[in-house]
């Protein structure tokens, strides 16, 4: 496996870790913008009836799943595959195919990508 | 910092929404020059991990939390223009899947942390790295700072839409003051966290750092030249 194609399967280990099992361990007060509507009084215009998207993920959670850990655990890898798959199918979309991009510096050759 | 339904009124959601598609817009176009066959895959992988770390919220006191926002962090991983792009998808899948962020103030979210999350934090990475020495380990300094002031810039954007469209009657000084002052203490844990992820990516692959490309190592690195 190249050292390039590691570093990746890594990095989405440690995403996967932290969506997986640390959000568990996450605060679970209102974050800064919820703590404030509610203090300065405009956390009750909320509209908690717009639409929704009938997901089985809502509010981090798996629907029909008990275990809290389970349950937020199974909703945090599904986000991220689902951030992974969303995001990286746009990006290989668009990336410059077969070479560097063009604000890549003039010393790296333009067949590193292949060297994979 | 997730704006939910209702917290805006239509006209400003709408205005907010027209913000989010022309800078999505002309960030596909630009993007594409930061993309490549070696940074395409790293950038879906910045996009996914930004989902996982806004899901630690870290306390910052009284009963209060935040989260990390990523786009300074992004922005330093793989160049503003596809790090508007990856906080978009991640705020996408957070309000399509996980009913965080309501889907009508999809473009006030995007607007605050895709666009003026990424472009304040960009923006101050590159002023701070223009003063300090012209080494790699200014650039973990510079992102942090990038960070740190980006979320409070997006907080004060908020209070600008509030004080516009805001559907309650609260005195815009009460919030603007609330607003900032919690988000500086939230942009500490955003400055400590992208500092770290960015020093943790120049420390193993310096190559792949896009607000780091032109700069001398302190060290001899094997040079992707040297590495082909």
């Amino acid at each position: 496996m190249s050292a390039h194609r590691k570093f990746l399967l890594a990095g989405l280990l440690v995403a996967l870790l932290v969506a997986g099992v640390g959000s568990y361990y996450a605060s679970s007060h209102p974050d800064g913008l919820e703590y404030v509507a509610g203090k300065t009084g405009f956390i009750d215009s909320e509209k908690t009836d717009g639409p929704s998207t009938g997901s089985p993920f809502e509010d981090y959670g798996t629907k029909g799943v008990d275990n809290d850990r389970l349950s937020g655990g199974i909703a945090g890898v599904a986000g991220v595959l689902l951030t992974l798959l969303i995001g990286g199918g746009l990006f290989y979309g668009l990336r410059r195919r077969g070479g560097s991009a063009e604000d890549v510096a003039s010393t790296e050759p333009a067949v590193t990508a292949d060297a994979d | 910092m997730h704006v939910p339904d209702g917290f805006l009124d239509a006209p400003t959601s709408v205005a907010t929404g027209v913000v989010a598609a022309v800078g999505v817009g002309v960030a596909l176009r630009k993007a594409r020059a930061e993309l490549d066959d070696r940074t395409a895959p790293m950038a879906g992988l910045v996009a996914a991990f930004v989902f996982a770390g806004q899901m630690i919220n870290f306390p910052v006191g009284a009963g209060t939390s935040g989260h990390l926002l990523g786009g300074a962090l992004a922005a330093v991983l793989v160049g503003p223009w596809t790090a508007t792009l990856c906080i978009s998808v991640v705020l996408l899948v957070q309000g399509l899947f996980m009913a965080d962020g309501g889907l009508t103030a999809l473009g006030t979210n995007i607007t605050l942390m895709a666009i003026v999350g990424v472009a304040v934090g960009y923006a101050v990475f590159r002023l701070v790295l223009a003063v300090l020495p012209r080494t790699l380990g200014s650039v973990p300094v510079a992102a942090a700072l990038g960070a740190l002031v980006s979320v409070p810039a997006a907080a004060t954007v908020f209070t600008v839409l509030f004080a516009i469209g805001g559907t309650a009657d609260v005195a815009t000084g009460k919030v603007l003051t609330a607003m900032v002052g919690w988000h500086l203490v939230i942009g500490i844990g955003e400055a400590v966290v992208t500092g770290l992820v960015v020093s943790a990516v120049l420390a193993s692959r310096p190559d792949l750092v896009h607000g780091a490309r032109g700069l001398a190592a302190r060290k001899p690195l094997v040079t992707s030249q040297a590495a082909a």
